[in-house]
């Protein structure tokens, strides 16, 4: 569906006056991106809806919006009659802020270098830094596994953190350097000429200048975290109370019995506090965006 | 040598922590995962401290790699799970792609309700993906998602979206490109803003057809963005995990099996939890996105010196 929605004509990106532009194709523009509009949130809306339903009207032969819906599915999820929720939110919120604090910490000073000195082997590292942005978890999975299993973290969530640095800090090294390089050099030069040290310049100047950048990486290090399966699914004990919130909810979608109600209420649960800080995070990440990962 | 320590030596301790980093989880492990693409490792035979045991795999050449690029069913059919990672990837990312510059030049323009229609087109990626994957796959329940429901009110067919059919691979993709449209848009739309207006109106007073503005101004003003975003929609989507398997899961789905997941179910969900096979499948594919890579920037400086 998401296809025949497809605005077919490519209108040419000017900037005229609203005025110039034609009723018809007003509408025109309207209608595609209502259209459009209505297709990004409406699973989500649909999941609300479902949200309120019992598991047994979530599947109802005919489509209803309201359906004997109430608050029920919510107060099970909270109170843990449907799965350990609230320990998964713990988890999650741990593994995903430690891997932050990690990533970014590592990922800013990596970053000042490569962004300010040229030294030798700083175009190589930088490469590499790209090239791991390549590697599929399938390579790293069963070294990592066999890491993790001799160092006794197998099964923990400092060793799911250990892993989830892998990915995110040569991210956050690339997006922060180009974060850096839109910082002015002449703020270095007369830092140093104030007789601050080259580390003194880069925390007492640089990294509060740096703040929404890293307030970027910091969120991205956060979400890539948050929502990771694949490891977390293999690296996690079985054990209900240890897992992520992307494991846990997979106890409500069994092979033969779905709690379509319950699941949609976790999801929602889920879901609000991040689309939250996303649409507060917003602005910054088109620029952030700009700045880091298209221009490199 | 000396020297250049000396003079970088603040340069190297910043980078330090990061190489260290990056030596012990990323280094070590792919060297360590190349070696067991060698071996018979598996759960039985991998070292266990925790249940005192010693590893006792051991090397048996290349076996794996004949075994796997034999394209046997019992390894995953090789050959054919690769063309399917290359459909799902190709389509993909030229949907997005498409969809993505679509709505980024509708959203490209003064007009009523832009910041609104920004915020509801990202929506999908605020969401993570996990939840994204639940919601989809409610909604293509065959007999009660809201989609067949849809169909069905509107007298169309009302298909088994996830069943064992080619079908579920284009429920996926569809889900995909839900997921992904809204990153491409916004870093197409920062392309976007980066090109002169002035070109537009020099082309206009030239007499150009809109589709020539659109080839000759904002195709080669976007180059630099696309090639990147490009780049990185098709190394994400032929890696994509959460996707597939929960959409298509918990049991893996013959028909919407890419690379990654067959991997994944190798180390993961097999009875015997062949790791050897597993790594094998990872270094195959890395391999394969080297290879790409290469190609990919070496055709996009031949098109920069033609440009």
């Amino acid at each position: 569906m998401t296809i025949e929605t497809l605005p077919v004509q490519p209108v040419v990106a000017r900037v005229p006056l609203r005025g110039k532009r034609s009723r018809g194709r007003s509408i025109g523009l309207h209608a595609a991106l209502t259209v459009a509009s209505l297709i990004a949130v409406f699973p989500v809306f649909w999941v609300l809806v479902t949200s309120f339903k019992p598991d047994a009207r979530a599947v109802a032969p005919t489509i209803r919006l309201f359906d004997e819906s109430s608050l029920a599915n919510y107060a099970d999820v909270l109170s843990g009659q449907q799965g350990d929720f609230l320990a998964w939110v713990a988890n999650s919120v741990e593994i995903a802020l430690l891997t932050t604090v990690i990533a970014v910490f590592l990922s800013a000073t990596t970053a000042y270098a490569v962004s300010r000195f040229r030294f030798p082997g700083s175009r190589k590292l930088l490469m590499s830094f790209l090239l791991v942005q390549m590697f599929p978890f399938a390579v790293l999975i069963v070294p990592l596994f066999n890491v993790l299993l001799a160092l006794g973290l197998q099964g923990t969530s400092i060793g799911l953190v250990l892993v989830y640095c892998t990915t995110s800090v040569p991210f956050c090294t690339y997006m922060l350097k180009g974060y850096f390089d839109t910082i002015p050099g002449d703020i270095d030069e007369s830092g140093r000429v104030d007789g601050l040290s080259p580390f003194g310049v880069f925390w007492r100047l640089v990294l509060p200048l740096a703040r929404p950048g890293l307030a970027v990486t910091a969120f991205y290090a956060f979400l890539t975290a948050w929502g990771e399966v694949a490891f977390a699914s293999a690296f996690l004990s079985a054990s209900d109370e240890s897992k992520t919130l992307a494991v846990g909810l997979q106890v409500f979608v069994q092979q033969n019995r779905v709690e379509w109600g319950h699941l949609a209420a976790a999801s929602i649960l889920v879901a609000i506090p991040a689309v939250a800080v996303f649409y507060l995070v917003q602005r910054f990440l088109v620029t952030g965006l700009a700045a880091g990962a298209v221009k490199g | 040598m000396r020297r250049t320590l000396e003079r970088h030596w603040y340069a190297y301790a910043m980078v330090a922590p990061v190489v260290v980093v990056l030596a012990v989880l990323v280094l070590y492990p792919l060297v360590q995962g190349i070696w067991f693409t060698l071996t018979d490792i598996n759960e039985s035979t991998i070292a266990n401290p925790v249940l005192d045991r010693p590893a006792s795999y051991s090397f048996v050449g290349l076996r794996n790699y004949l075994n796997v690029l034999s394209g046997d069913p019992s390894f995953g059919s090789f050959w054919s799970t690769l063309l399917r990672t290359v459909i799902w990837t190709g389509s993909c990312v030229v949907l997005t792609y498409g969809v993505g510059l679509g709505l980024a030049m509708l959203l490209n323009r003064p007009m009523r309700l832009r910041a609104l229609y920004r915020v509801l087109l990202i929506l999908p990626w605020a969401v993570p993906v996990f939840i994204s994957a639940f919601a989809w796959k409610f909604m293509f329940n065959s007999q009660f998602g809201v989609i067949n429901q849809l169909l069905g009110a509107l007298g169309l067919g009302q298909p088994v979206w996830l069943g064992q059919t080619d079908l579920a691979l284009v429920a996926v993709v569809i889900v995909n490109v839900w997921v992904g449209v809204p990153f491409m848009m916004l870093a197409l739309l920062g392309g976007l803003q980066s090109i002169p207006a002035d070109l537009y109106e020099a082309a206009e007073v030239d007499g150009a057809t809109p589709w020539q503005r659109f080839r000759d101004i904002t195709l080669p003003g976007l180059r630099s963005v696309s090639s990147t975003v490009v780049l990185l929609g098709i190394i994400w989507t032929f890696n994509m995990f959460p996707v597939i398997y929960l959409v298509t899961g918990p049991a893996a789905n013959p028909n919407t099996r890419i690379l990654v997941t067959y991997a994944f179910e190798r180390f993961f969900s097999g009875a015997s939890r062949d790791y050897a096979v597993a790594s094998t499948y990872g270094v195959l594919i890395l391999s394969v996105l080297l290879v790409f890579a290469a190609f990919y920037r070496r055709a996009l400086r031949r098109q920069e010196a033609f440009a």
